[in-house]
């Protein structure tokens, strides 16, 4: 077996007084993608800004590419090659759509897929279009791309994505599957967080189900399917 | 009235001194948008350029070259500095609550004030002219320095190289990227404590630059610091915080009101730019250019725990300390006495702001308003009208109230930092004034010869009436604090918008509790002046601000002894160092104020709960 690409260990997180996620192990392995299912409310998000640094007061073990990386700051983080695509986006609303690529450039990473502006707008015909638009005249679906090309450029070896299908038109989260299975296709891993079985059941891997910090159910994407009481107690239908 | 070559020489006049505002304001904003710290110490590194440049251009050889290389060199030295202090300093309070942050700037201003004055001695300094631009120019029959006319590039110069570094080059790009989002930012991969350092060596060179350009035209003095960092504020809070354009366009407007303002009002020149700058704020709450800012914080101040109710052993102790406290003339000496009421009237002074800057989490950063408003309404009451103590000090009240009404109407329409510097632009407006207004005010002699009744005129009988004010008082506001009034205004500090949902005007109950916090500094301004004999500009001052902003972080602002023991020790501690580290008293207080909000940001009262577990609030 392949050493994983980000392994979790007794992680556990707290805002303030309230603690949120409890002894939460995962792991990743390359050119996988795995999904954090859960409610709202569950811990998915907080689960990321842990693993990314920018929740403080968590403790635990976060290996990536059998590196620690849980005592360094947000930068080091993704100078080590872990990307982040938050929930709202978070455009750079005042550039362009190159210039917001451009901020996120880092150099080529070794054993992971090199991108350029150029192979990314060929992945993403919709930004290519509009190249000098400014980020806060885009849709959502728009800015969704945009996050991920952004995150892209910085030739992460896994991305961290976080309910990528959140107040996206329907429409547009059909795209956007078909994008992600052209990502992992290129060899890229991601871990991504969702609250809409339907949308991971068409591009997960595996998936860890998550229940106010707490993870209830490990298993491949198709065990989970097939779950009706996981499913029902956990997810929303 | 003005012909019209006047006119055009004055509209020169204000956009050369625009120039000047620009780069001063231009570095605030840039500063300000990325690391998000009001910087308070701006003005003093524009000082600091200036004196710097004094002695750098009079060593150069007295050429073009010589002067443009010796500002140029000033401005980079400048930097430096500007460099080290955010490396030693402003590094440790990037998230800490506003307040703090802009209290550790101001402790920094002191400490510049100090050294400088060190240096460079207290006497007003004049540079020798520009060579190469000693003459005047004329236009339009009037004569126009050519310093001033080249001076009037200067600000386009700028914005054309700010423009070309914040669109065209990826450094440029990432400031603004990290003026809207710093975290993201980072995820990114960016390293931010080299960003911030490059952007506030970038905003102090042009600081130190503004000051360096300045001394052919102005001399050098002590008082250039606090002047040109409000006028600062004021553009950046026109132009939109973080605006480079913004505070291009606010500086170009309030140059030429400047300019013109000395023509037609000349009493109210500041004033004016003051009310601008309030209509501006009503009409774009967010300024000319200023766009949406993502928080970077939870919340303001960190209260993280709630005012609780005092215990039995609680009430005991405070029932002792008061009945010590009764005692106390039996044993102390006058020289106490005079020195405890004093404590007393600050603590009910400094018992207003907490009010509002705990229980509320409203940054009042122009408090002293209230308290000088207290002041001189007890003073013309008493002065004028000869009407006796009592009906002064309901006038001060009232007038403190009123204040509270008037400047919370505008202010609970903002937040944050915005609310901050309007509540500042209020008490600036009142300095300006008292000192502006000789005849009513008595200008910067302010009013002197007020009496006390006999049966006060002890400094034993004013230790008591002072003892009971503050008892009084505190008991008063504490009353507040666990009143439904008190509990609605704090759940619209702790979510303005969960307490909108379930029915509350939050605005509303905001402003109520300025009209309350004013008049409590109403009467603290009046038993001051009762207590002094006199009142002077400074009851409006800024000092008078930061006094009672320390007192309260002092003590600490999660408890409501807090400002009383904070009262206490820092009015102490300022009152012995003057009397005796004259020279250095504002070095040692400056580094003290650093030195504490870095090291015991809860407070005194915070870090003794915090040691000794639970305990009372």
């Amino acid at each position: 077996m392949t050493i994983p690409l980000l392994e979790v260990t007794g992680l556990n997180a707290a805002y303030g007084q309230a603690q949120i996620l409890f002894d939460m192990n995962l792991q990743v392995r390359p050119n996988e993608v795995v999904a954090i299912m859960g409610r709202n409310g569950a811990g998915k998000s907080t689960t990321f800004k842990a693993l990314m640094g920018h929740l403080k007061n968590r403790s635990g073990s976060v290996k990536l590419r059998g590196e620690s990386i849980e005592k360094l700051p947000v930068y080091q983080i993704a100078r080590r090659g872990l990307g982040f695509v938050p929930e709202d986006r978070r455009i750079f609303s005042d550039l362009t759509v190159l210039e917001n690529l451009d901020l996120g450039r880092q150099p080529p990473r070794e054993g992971a897929a090199e991108w350029t502006v150029e192979t990314l707008l060929d992945v993403f015909p919709n930004l290519a279009a509009m190249p000098n638009r400014p980020g806060s005249d885009m849709s959502g679906g728009e800015q969704q791309m945009l996050t991920i090309a952004r995150t892209l450029m910085g030739n992460p070896y896994l991305v961290l994505l976080d309910e990528p299908s959140e107040g996206v038109a329907p429409v547009i989260v059909e795209r956007l599957a078909k994008l992600i299975l052209e990502l992992k296709a290129k060899g890229l891993t991601i871990l991504l967080s969702e609250q809409n079985l339907s949308f991971a059941a068409a591009l997960a891997d595996r998936a860890y189900v998550l229940d106010r910090g707490h993870i209830v159910f490990e298993g491949t994407m198709a065990e989970l399917s097939a779950n009706e009481a996981v499913c029902r107690a956990y997810l929303t239908m | 009235m003005y012909d019209i070559s006047t006119l055009f020489a004055q509209l020169l006049n204000g956009l050369s001194y625009a120039s000047t505002l620009f780069l001063v304001a231009s570095g605030l904003a840039l500063i300000f948008g990325v690391s998000k710290i009001v910087n308070f110490a701006h003005g003093s590194f524009y000082m600091l350029g200036a004196y710097v440049a004094l002695t750098i251009t009079s060593a150069m050889p007295s050429t073009s070259w010589g002067f443009w290389g010796g500002v140029l060199l000033s401005a980079l030295i400048v930097g430096l500095i500007g460099c080290l202090i955010e490396m030693t300093v402003l590094r440790r309070i990037y998230s800490a609550p506003e307040v703090f942050q802009i209290l550790v700037t101001f402790g920094l201003v002191l400490v510049f004030q100090n050294l400088i004055y060190e240096f460079w001695g207290p006497d007003e300094v004049l540079a020798p002219r520009v060579p190469g631009l000693k003459g005047a120019a004329s236009i339009f029959g009037e004569r126009i320095p050519q310093y001033s006319l080249a001076l009037i590039f200067v600000g386009p110069i700028f914005l054309g190289l700010l423009w070309w570094l914040t669109h065209r080059t990826r450094w440029g790009r990432l400031i603004r990227a990290a003026t809207q989002d710093r975290e993201m930012v980072a995820s990114l991969g960016v390293n931010q404590k080299t960003l911030f350092t490059v952007v506030f060596f970038l905003g102090t060179f042009l600081a130190g630059l503004a000051g360096a350009l300045q001394i052919p035209k102005e001399s050098a003095n002590l008082q250039m610091d606090i002047n040109i960092v409000v006028e600062a504020f004021v553009i950046v809070v026109i132009g939109g915080m973080g605006s480079i354009l913004g505070a291009f366009l606010a500086a170009v407007l309030v140059g030429v009101i400047n300019a013109f303002g000395v023509l037609f009002f000349p009493q109210a020149v500041s004033v004016l730019i003051f009310i601008v700058m309030v209509l501006v704020l009503i009409f774009r709450p967010n300024g000319l250019m200023g766009g949406r800012i993502i928080p970077q914080r939870p919340g303001d101040l960190s209260i993280d725990q709630p005012f609780r109710l005092p215990s039995k052993r609680m009430k005991l102790a405070t029932l002792i300390v008061i009945a010590v406290l009764m005692l106390l003339p039996m044993v102390a000496s006058s020289y106490l006495e005079v020195v405890m009421s004093e404590v007393f009237i600050l603590a009910i002074f400094a018992g207003s702001l907490h009010f509002l800057l705990s229980v509320g989490g409203i940054v009042s950063f122009g408090h002293a308003a209230y308290f000088g408003l207290g002041s001189y309404a007890a003073a013309l009451v008493a002065t004028r009208l000869g009407l006796p103590m009592g009906v002064g000090i309901l006038a001060a009240i009232l007038s403190g109230a009123a204040g509270g009404l008037l400047f919370g109407w505008f202010c609970t329409r903002l937040k944050g930092v915005y609310l901050a510097m309007l509540t500042l632009a209020f008490a600036q407006i009142l300095f300006t004034l008292s000192i502006q207004m000789v005849s009513f005010t008595g200008g910067d002699n302010g009013i002197v010869g007020l009496s006390r009744p006999a049966w006060l005129n002890s400094h034993t009988g004013y230790y008591y009436l002072s003892l009971l004010a503050v008892t009084v008082s505190t008991w008063l506001m504490r009353r507040a604090l666990y009143s439904p009034f008190g509990f609605a205004f704090r759940a619209g500090r702790d979510s303005a918008p969960r307490s909108a949902a379930i029915g509350m005007n939050v605005a509303r109950i905001q402003w109520a509790a300025f009209i309350v916090s004013g008049a409590f500094a109403g009467l603290a301004g009046a038993l001051m002046a009762y207590h002094r004999g006199s009142v002077f500009p400074n009851d409006f001052g800024v000092s008078t601000t930061v006094d009672a902003l320390v007192m309260v972080l002092v003590g600490g602002v999660q408890s409501i002894s807090g400002p009383l023991i904070g009262a206490f020790a820092y009015h102490i501690v300022a009152v012995e160092l003057i009397r005796n580290l004259a020279d250095y008293w504002r070095l040692i207080l400056g580094l003290f104020i650093i030195a504490f909000v870095l090291g015991m940001p809860q407070g005194i009262v915070g870090a003794f709960m915090h040691r000794f577990g639970k305990g009372e609030k």
